[in-house]
């Protein structure tokens, strides 16, 4: 324990552990959007849209090993801890710059490399963490949002969220603002973990243009799909909603 | 060649300080930028005003002493120059030229365009260092050295300490500059004894003397005079990760059975 509390108290090591939280919360998006397009497959023979299907699947994975729905919260722990570990370390590290640098230049200062997202990056995070917070009152919790909540019912409360232009616009949006602090965030933490060479380089920033583009397609196609009226009502998608929670 | 010149000046630490303008006539373009300070210094001085404080020592682009801020830009505009190596022709005639110092905690302005930069001193004494035998000159050519491995050891020593990183890093931050340090000689065999120790010796020393962390903004590249790269930033955070995570602190223990 005494190595990570060396890591800790230096700002490289809290840069390294900014970039390590920032991967597994990469790789928590690129599995939620993954999962996500199942809206996009369709309902099952009996009806039942997939992405419910997919949604149930999150609680019963691991069973029996473990028991029902605790595999979905270790991910949900591992997940909130690198949260509050990265936003944690950021606040701290933005507190240290302030005091390296206090007294600022009298002329304009010109950017010759840094880009816009790459400085915006304390603010597009700002921004995502308070998202963070109406997403889960929306589609987790349930009790935030015009539509009514329906546990389980995934399908239906896309379907009434998105039908709000107001939603849509917000939803893609924050889509956008994530997309940009990948931009940088993805390349960034090579760097910092000291996995980028001049050899790779090209790679890792295309590769981080593909994740940000990739992430915001993914995730803004699903308010879209359903404010458009491309996708199917929820009566006609899933007929027997009530059978299936009777079973 | 006419210049309005706007430039900070303040009397010592304590006291704070302010933009001056002064406006200079009859500059030739063949002048560097350190002569037309000299000639404004020179004409300050007949007309008994304090000259411009400022740093400089070689004016060939190799000491690292020169240190001014030009129009937001550590060295001025030319892209891998210092400012000694800057000439007048690279300017407009009637330009208006701001000149500030160094700016970064670590770095405290001493008077007008002079930083005490004693912080890097401190850095290379913690580290920046290899111990050699005090006996008979070895034979130069005994450690065979992989010529590219030297080159890049060489790009790493190409450092001249002058601070422009650290002025341009919006976070005060040494990172390039401590990095070049560690890289050069961390890269070559003669550096291999102390290349964890000195990582973590030289990191400790640039946080203890109050410089920021690294954003990867690689605005630091593209002040620097000689152009170095943020690679070697890359190269020094994975030795001080991998000394301070995954090497033995005990490589002599004695291990027990079950």
């Amino acid at each position: 324990m005494s190595r990570l509390g060396n890591l800790y108290q230096s700002v490289i090591g809290k840069k390294a552990i900014v970039a390590v939280t920032g991967s597994i919360m990469i790789g928590f998006l690129l599995l939620h959007g993954w999962g996500n397009l199942k809206v996009f497959s369709g309902a099952t023979a009996a009806g039942v849209p997939e992405v419910d299907v997919y949604a149930d699947f999150l609680r019963t994975m691991g069973v029996p090993i473990l028991p029902y729905g605790s595999a979905l919260w270790i991910i949900r722990i591992v997940v909130l801890v690198s949260l509050i570990l990265h936003v944690i370390c950021v606040v701290q590290l933005a507190r240290h710059n302030r005091k390296a640098r206090p007294v600022h230049y009298k002329h304009a200062r010109n950017f010759e490399e840094a880009t816009l997202p790459a400085r915006a990056m304390i603010y597009t995070g700002s921004i995502v963490v308070l998202f963070l917070g109406f997403h889960l009152a929306q589609f987790t919790v349930g009790g935030v949002g015009s539509a009514p909540f329906v546990q389980g019912d995934v399908y239906g409360n896309l379907y009434g969220a998105f039908q709000h232009p107001v939603y849509v616009a917000l939803y893609v949006g924050v889509m956008a603002v994530i997309g940009i602090h990948l931009y940088h965030g993805a390349w960034s933490l090579f760097q910092t973990l000291g996995w980028d060479n001049p050899d790779r380089n090209k790679s890792l920033r295309m590769l981080s243009v593909a994740l940000g583009v990739g992430i915001f397609l993914a995730f803004s196609a699903i308010p879209i799909s359903f404010f458009s009226g491309e996708m199917n009502k929820p009566s006609l998608q899933h007929a027997d909603t009530s059978s299936r929670s009777n079973k | 060649m006419n210049f309005t010149l706007r430039i900070w000046r303040q009397t010592d630490a304590n006291t704070d300080g302010d933009l001056e303008t002064y406006k200079v006539q009859d500059i030739e373009p063949t002048c560097s930028f350190l002569e037309m300070m000299d000639i404004l210094n020179e004409r300050l001085t007949e007309r008994n005003v304090e000259p411009v404080a400022f740093d400089s020592d070689c004016r060939e682009g190799i000491c690292g002493m020169c240190s001014m801020v030009i129009n937001g830009k550590p060295h001025g505009p030319k892209d891998g120059t210092t400012t000694c190596q800057l000439y007048m022709r690279h300017f407009e005639d009637g330009d208006e030229i701001t000149i500030e110092p160094w700016r970064s905690a670590a770095f405290p302005v001493t008077r007008d365009l002079i930083v005490d930069r004693s912080a890097f001193d401190r850095i290379m004494q913690a580290g920046g260092y290899v111990t050699v035998h005090s006996g008979p000159k070895p034979e130069p050519n005994a450690i065979p050295i992989e010529p590219s491995i030297a080159e890049e050891a060489l790009d790493a020593a190409c450092c001249i300490g002058c601070g422009a990183c650290v002025a341009a890093c919006p976070n005060g931050a040494a990172m390039l500059y401590t990095s070049a340090k560690v890289s050069h000689l961390g890269l070559l065999p003669q550096g291999q004894p102390e290349r964890f120790e000195r990582v973590q010796k030289m990191v400790h020393q640039m946080e203890a003397e109050g410089f920021g962390s690294c954003r990867n903004y690689a605005e630091c590249e593209a002040a620097c005079p000689k152009e170095i790269s943020i690679k070697f930033i890359g190269r020094m955070n994975r030795d001080f990760l991998k000394s301070t995570l995954i090497l033995p602190n005990n490589p002599r223990g004695k291990m027990d059975s079950q």
